[in-house]
């Protein structure tokens, strides 16, 4: 049903533009001038019925469940959802949605299959009611747009105040999504702060994110600190970094200075393959290959080596940074002005003294703009260290133990049955916060070095 | 041989002398650099060729499937045409297999079901549904070829090692001899797994395939495209064409920067709570996966856009502007044309990015057990990514080299997308 009204708005706008191009051709061939080409007529009509139809029914869309699940529980035996929670209406709500679409277990009672039926003629009405909607408001523009046709209509600058509107909300989108990351993330985290206390959240040292099953459950408390889980990003991101920044940094210099055309045209598109690799594959590279070989070497040399070490999370992650880090040092090289190149070079400095001294010092801000990117992605990393780095919250800054991160944190928190009323699953938004604003300062930050940079020399 | 002067000496070094001297040393130290930088450059290759490599050896042997061919009876005493789709298959198939093996006494049930477990759990389903669609069949003998089970696949691909201590494998001599009977019988051989593709999830390895994955990343990346394509070029062009400069459209694009840059599980945060919590659209959905990688994209072809728009010449707006066109014919007419290989490459490459990405499917619930391909978007699915994911926390063992199958899946996908993006930029991009 919802595909005929896309249908019914489709060819009905189509109509519309048909019969406002002839009426505009008619008028133009009975010798008056038109203001504007009949296609734009055409087009002025076409815009008119899409735009609103169309958000008409995207919003009669997104109502359409929540008001139908409204009202088959409001429609219930009065009585029959006296003294349950939320959690266990939804179950309710759920079986009776079931039900409806057939696929029933056991022997539901009878109000559950009343209702269920309730649910099907709902659906199937609020199918129907959406489709003669659509037909009668394309009736009625089609009918509207039809009566404006005339000779002095002004129909292009209708058509293209139409697009601008367009346009702005094209680009509006961009702050409706941030807006709506803020607000999301911003609303369960002060619902979890309501649960647990922002100083404990904060400078807790304990993180357990357990809630006890039954009320009178003793000791399973859970404990909500996020220091060792950030401990544990900041150990995997010190190491990712420690490998990245050397090798990032050695092989821009290397292919902006030294290298032959014929190896810097082979090496680019080999690192941009290692900057285009999915994190998926990286984390199974890390249990694949990398845990493996840390481990056996640890027990060759005789040092104890966790199952998920740091050390094989970040130095694969260290590994995807490099194409990002050496990206960033040659776009800063680049933009050293060649007459301080040229400078150093004239009064003999050999190629390496002009990189080190003159070039390097001088791309300094725009490399640090990009290892702080670098950082705030090894922060925001999240399907390696899921893979490779371990579960529990480990307060230690040795990158051969196994230790837990922010994002390792929020995915297994939110895997698996989520409801949104424990500390439980709250805690990985309050966690999204700090990942949000830890980020998001870096980002800023990093950015403007980079921009500010780019103007002083450009 | 002269001999110089003490004192003198010092005068007689010119700058160009002490030059001299250090020129090795300071030649020595270039080369110092350049062999850090070649060796820095070559680990990071070689770490590129360790992934390569060891994804290859892994993953080249879930391409083909050991499967065996049975001459099975179709025994009327076990399945009729009344009872029809039930009947028992797997003893109808237990028998097959032991007609091969002389050894084995059919009566024995505790050995029948040795021998049953040869065969893929999924190879009563096969005959099922080969019966069901010709029952005519019950009574005859047929032909079949049926997948072995995991632990005969991986002895058949030699990733069983026969010679671990019995107790420790697991496979034991019983069975290793059975499995030696059946393939001097010439009943078992490695054919082309076309089932990797052609197949949903399953629990047992030798039966799951990607195409519940394939089909859901298909989806997904349907909607990301319909929704950020327009929005983003639609973004772009505004803020790069007509936008006037003041503070709202410097936010935006200070926005956009940032948003490019947020960490992708956060992305998966937002979905959870808007368009799963608040909107209450399904759960594993690849409809919703596409609406957050819809999100995620955006910047990526919003920044690619502009940069596309700004590469045009001014003298074409110009030109079409002298000619008494509006500013929307300009752009809509002739920048945006010109600018479309270029828009089109971003695109590409921007959802590129997207099927790999998985944090944010993992939180939508893009990771469930799911054994049928998804027809609608509004199905629950599995992604690639995701479906990788499961399979590397599966505890099988042929799930390791399907793991890495399914990997090269999805690099080849990857490649192609990329490959195309860079023949539309080296076909169609012009330099002005």
């Amino acid at each position: 049903m919802t595909t005929l009204a896309f249908a019914i708005l489709l060819v009905a706008s189509l109509a519309a533009y048909a019969l406002n191009r002839r009426a505009a051709t008619t008028i133009r061939d009975g010798g008056a001038r038109l203001h504007s080409v009949s296609n734009y007529h055409g087009l002025f009509a076409l815009l008119l019925m899409l735009v609103p139809v169309l958000v008409v029914i995207l919003i009669w869309l997104v109502l359409q469940g929540p008001v139908v699940n409204a009202m088959v529980m409001w429609a219930l035996p009065a009585g029959t959802l006296d003294g349950l929670d939320t959690g266990q209406a939804d179950l309710i709500l759920a079986e009776i949605q079931s039900i409806s679409g057939g696929r029933i277990f056991g022997d539901p009672e009878p109000w559950k299959l009343a209702a269920a039926a309730h649910l099907t003629e709902l659906r199937e009405l609020a199918a129907l009611g959406l489709v003669l909607l659509t037909a009668l408001l394309c009736l009625a523009i089609m009918y509207v747009a039809r009566r404006k046709v005339a000779a002095g209509f002004r129909a292009r600058q209708g058509v293209e105040r139409i697009i601008s509107g367009l346009m702005i909300f094209c680009s509006v989108a961009a702050i409706f999504t941030t807006v709506g990351i803020v607000a999301s993330l911003a609303f369960e985290t002060y619902k979890f702060l309501r649960l647990v206390p922002l100083t404990e959240f904060l400078f807790g040292l304990n993180w357990e994110p357990q809630i006890p099953i039954r009320a009178d459950q003793i000791a399973a408390a859970g404990a909500f600190g996020w220091l060792p889980v950030i401990a544990g990003t900041i150990v995997i991101t010190f190491v990712a970094i420690f490998i990245a920044v050397p090798i990032g940094l050695l092989s821009a210099i290397y292919l902006f200075e030294f290298a032959p055309k014929r190896i810097r045209s082979v090496a680019k598109p080999l690192l941009e393959i290692l900057a285009g690799v999915p994190t998926v594959v990286y984390g199974f590279f890390a249990i694949l290959v990398v845990a493996p070989a840390i481990r056996s070497l640890g027990a060759s040399m005789g040092i104890p080596v966790a199952p998920n070490t740091a050390l094989a999370a970040g130095g694969v992650m260290g590994i995807m940074l490099v194409p990002f880090i050496s990206s960033f040092a040659d776009d800063a090289l680049s933009a050293v002005p060649r007459s301080m190149r040229d400078g150093a070079l004239a009064l003999g400095a050999t190629r390496a003294e002009t990189v080190l001294n003159v070039l390097f010092p001088a791309a300094i801000p725009g490399i640090v703009g990009g290892v702080l990117l670098a950082v705030s992605r090894a922060i925001g990393e999240t399907m390696i260290v899921v893979m490779a780095a371990g579960l529990m919250a480990n307060l230690t800054l040795n990158p051969l133990e196994s230790v837990t991160t922010v994002t390792v944190q929020i995915v297994t928190l939110l895997i698996g049955d989520t409801s949104f009323d424990n500390p439980k699953t709250l805690a990985a938004f309050a966690l999204g916060m700090m990942l949000f604003i830890v980020t998001l300062i870096i980002n800023i930050f990093a950015l403007r070095i980079v921009r500010k940079y780019r103007e002083a020399y450009d | 041989m002269t001999d110089i002067p003490s004192g003198s000496g010092a005068v007689a070094r010119t700058t160009m002398d002490k030059v001299h001297g250090s020129l090795a040393r300071r030649h020595r130290k270039q080369l110092i650099l350049q062999i850090f930088g070649i060796t820095a450059i070559s680990l990071a290759f070689l770490m590129l060729f360790i992934l390569l490599a060891s994804l290859i050896t892994t993953g080249h042997k879930a391409f083909t499937q050991t499967e065996i061919t049975l001459e099975v009876f179709i025994d009327p005493e076990e399945i009729s045409v009344e009872r029809l789709p039930r009947g028992n298959f797997t003893n109808v198939l237990a028998a097959a297999v032991a007609a091969d093996l002389p050894s084995v006494d059919q009566q024995d049930r505790a050995e029948m079901r040795v021998v049953g477990g040869i065969l893929s759990n999924g190879a009563q389903f096969q005959l099922r549904d080969r019966v069901v669609e010709e029952p005519e069949l019950i009574g005859q003998t047929i032909t079949i070829s049926v997948p072995v089970s995991d632990p005969y696949d991986q002895l058949h691909k030699d990733l069983l090692d026969r010679e671990t201590p019995e107790n420790l494998r697991r496979l034991d001599d019983t069975q290793i001899a059975y499995y030696d009977r059946l393939v001097e019988n010439g009943a078992i051989a490695a054919s082309l797994n076309t089932g990797l593709l052609t197949n949903a999830d399953s629990r047992f390895p030798e039966l799951a395939g990607l195409k519940g994955a394939i089909m859901g990343s298909f989806w997904a990346l349907l909607t990301c495209f319909l929704i950020s394509f327009p929005l983003g070029i639609g973004a772009a062009i505004y803020l790069e064409e007509f936008a006037p400069k003041n503070k709202l459209s410097d936010f935006i694009e200070v926005n956009i920067n940032n948003l490019a840059a947020v960490p992708s599980v956060v992305f998966g945060l937002l979905a959870l709570s808007v368009f799963i919590g608040l909107f209450g659209l399904p759960r594993s959905a690849p409809f919703v996966g596409g609406l957050t990688l819809a999100l995620m994209t955006m910047p990526t072809i919003i920044i690619a856009t502009r940069a596309a728009l700004k590469a045009v010449p001014p003298s074409i707006r110009e030109a079409a502007l002298g000619l008494g066109a509006s500013k929307q014919q300009v752009v809509f007419g002739h920048v945006v044309p010109l600018a479309m290989p270029g828009i089109l490459t971003g695109t590409i490459i921007g959802l590129a990015q997207a099927l790999g990405e998985t944090a944010p499917l993992l939180l939508i619930g893009m990771n469930a057990f799911i054994t049928s391909a998804p027809a609608t978007p509004f199905d629950s699915a599995t992604a690639l990514p995701t479906q990788i994911f499961i399979w590397a926390d599966s505890p099988e063992r042929g799930f390791v080299s399907r793991t890495s199958a399914a990997i090269l899946v999805l690099l080849t996908f990857l490649i192609m997308m990329n490959a195309i993006a860079i023949y539309l930029r080296s076909k169609f991009e012009r330099k002005w």
